[in-house]
């Protein structure tokens, strides 16, 4: 018995789902939920095998929720149209149901994925992290970061972030009202945010050029750059030279 | 921004001429009254030289106090205070400066002091017409691009709308609630189908009108609400205070939807639990007021005043149509958005008032 979780935050949606799965006597609903906050919850007290996602949901998008959860469930995304997800489905998902769908399509989609989780273990969950490494990329996506703190969800805005340091196998993200740890690499941040707005000044930091006060020469051939709140980052040689590519000096 | 007639080439042109042939006809006409060559040329030259500066002063004066309709006594004031001016100036100044104290001619001038006035004066408001006559033309000019410019904003918007906005996500998650209707509640199904045609309908509709009575331009919104409220199973509620005094009101097409349409994006789509949003209408100091409130979430949401294609196209419609930037408020508290329009209605002025931009 395979355990399925459906979230959405139209009940309609919900229930063509819900009236679909009824056909596959070897997935077991066990529950419904109405945004990504719920849809967390859910995933994290049932351990589901595969999970019927919307994107477009309040407060945090089905993407950002994904990023909380640590290896997360085989996805099936519903969604209506929406073009820059279509090209990182295409490469990565499991399947995606454009809105409406039909049967046919939909137990296809299903039946698609009980054959890929019939093999390996743990394949299904590293396509849904390629899938979540190709969507950050995506225009639109790099607006705000979502970590995890304690139980509580926070939404930091990119421009209240002012450094990122790397710590271990995470990324500290030092923002205008206080630090928070993300399970991400430095290089999928250089990836994911923009360029002209992030520079890596150094191995283990990428700092908001917004946020520069002042850069300082630091030891001998180093630097350091001072924040408007009094932060110091550290510069390395190449990390200068890329700061002031950035900057057009 | 309206020209001036002294800044057209032709226009100073032809004035220089008319200029010219005046000025030599007084000479002619005073050295056939026999004075000397250099008494008509200095005579001539001084009071035709204030009389066109007059009119040049004039013209200027009257771009920015443009007379309203029915008001011509003040032009003609105006007229008579500047030949009065004029006659005074050159009362004093060419005694002063002719050479020789010609008795002769002293009270050949006194005398011929009224006929002077009068030629004056008619010259003045001739020129007075001709300045009212351009800058009406000039208003009625930028009226007109306005007008062409907030037709072409519509069209784009609607274009905009049709084809990027909301309508795709709306149109596909209600077809899609649909599909869920038909399997469990067919009779819903068949309602919702005919609500959201009538919406469509509606769409096309108002891509051809400028103008809607606010009564029918609500009906819209009810329709697109109630589909909402369908897709959301009733987390929607709408309150609507719209007094029967505003219902023949007329609004601009597109104005009130995308208001909506901003209203349910944050208060709707972002927040979880029961909304609430709420639509008012008034009739105060004869314009339209409409005030949209909705729940938002301030954390995730950070409404952007006038930025984002919603607000922001209302707001540039709205001052093409009425070349005014404070139409649109909105403000925040708490956690409720308030936006605000404020439609001001022709036909219940009694006259446009009359406004050169400067």
């Amino acid at each position: 018995m395979k355990k399925v979780v459906v979230i959405d935050d139209e009940p309609l949606a919900r229930s063509i789902v819900v009236e679909y799965l009824q056909q596959f006597p070897q997935l077991q609903l066990v529950q419904e939920c109405g945004d990504g906050f719920e849809g967390m919850k859910a995933i994290l007290q049932h351990q589901p095998d595969l999970i019927f996602l919307d994107i477009q949901m309040p407060k945090i998008t089905g993407f950002e929720m994904l990023e909380l959860i640590p290896n997360p469930p085989a996805v099936i995304f519903t969604t209506a149209f929406d073009e820059y997800a279509i090209k990182a489905f295409e490469t990565h998902a499991i399947d995606y149901l454009l809105k409406p769908f039909s049967k046919e399509r939909f137990d296809k989609a299903v039946q698609k994925w009980l054959e890929q989780s019939a093999v390996p273990p743990g394949a299904a969950a590293s396509s849904t992290e390629n899938l979540l490494e190709a969507t950050a990329l995506a225009p639109g996506q790099n607006q705000r970061i979502v970590v995890k703190n304690g139980a509580k969800i926070k939404i930091i805005p990119v421009h209240d972030v002012l450094y990122l340091e790397a710590a271990d196998d995470y990324v500290k993200i030092h923002s205008t009202d206080g630090a928070y740890l993300k399970n991400k690499t430095m290089s999928h941040f250089e990836k994911a945010l923009d360029g002209q707005q992030f520079a890596r000044c150094h191995r283990s930091y990428m700092v908001n050029m917004q946020q520069i006060a002042r850069i300082d020469p630091w030891e001998k051939d180093g630097h350091i750059a001072i924040l408007k709140n009094g932060a110091k980052v550290p510069v390395s040689k190449t990390g200068y030279i890329r700061l002031r590519q950035v900057l057009g000096l | 921004m309206s020209s001036i007639p002294f800044s057209e080439r032709r226009f100073v042109f032809v004035f220089s001429a008319w200029w010219l042939l005046w000025s030599a006809m007084q000479v002619w006409i005073l050295y056939k009254l026999e004075f000397s060559w250099q008494t008509a040329a200095i005579d001539s030259l001084l009071s035709n030289f204030l009389l066109s500066a007059s009119c040049v002063l004039i013209s200027n004066n009257l771009k920015y106090y443009l007379p309203q309709r029915q008001r011509y006594w003040y032009l003609l004031a105006l007229c008579v205070l500047t030949a009065g001016a004029w006659l005074l100036a050159i009362r004093y100044a060419i005694p002063y400066v002719m050479p020789g104290n010609d008795p002769g001619y002293l009270s050949f001038f006194t005398r011929s002091l009224p006929v002077r006035f009068g030629i004056a004066f008619l010259a003045i408001c001739c020129m007075a017409m001709i300045s009212v006559l351009w800058y009406g033309f000039e208003d009625q000019k930028i009226t007109a691009r306005r007008k062409s410019e907030a037709e072409q904003l519509t069209k784009d918007a609607e274009l905009y709308k049709l084809r990027q906005q909301l309508q795709p996500h709306f149109l596909f998650n209600s077809l899609n609630s649909i599909n869920a209707l038909i399997g469990t509640r067919p009779q819903e199904a068949r309602s919702m189908v005919q609500q959201l045609s009538e919406f469509l309908r509606g769409t096309l509709k108002r891509e051809e009108q400028q103008w809607m009575p606010l009564e029918e331009e609500l009906q819209y919104l009810r329709l697109y609400l109630d589909i909402e409220r369908v897709r959301f199973g009733n987390r929607l509620s709408v309150e609507f205070d719209t007094p029967e005094n505003t219902m023949a009101l007329r609004i601009p097409a597109m104005i009130l939807q995308p208001l909506v349409e901003n209203a349910i994006k944050f208060g709707l789509y972002d927040t979880t639990g029961d909304t609430s949003i709420s639509i008012r209408t008034a009739l105060q100091n004869q314009v339209l007021e409409i005030t949209v409130q909705n729940p938002y979430d301030p954390e995730t949401a950070q409404p952007r005043r006038g930025t984002g294609f919603g607000l922001h196209s209302i707001e540039r419609r709205l001052y093409l149509l009425f070349a005014r930037k404070d139409l649109l408020r909105t403000s925040a508290s708490l956690n409720i958005f308030t936006t605000q329009i404020i439609i001001p209605q022709p036909e219940l002025l009694p006259e446009p008032a009359k406004k050169i931009s400067a």
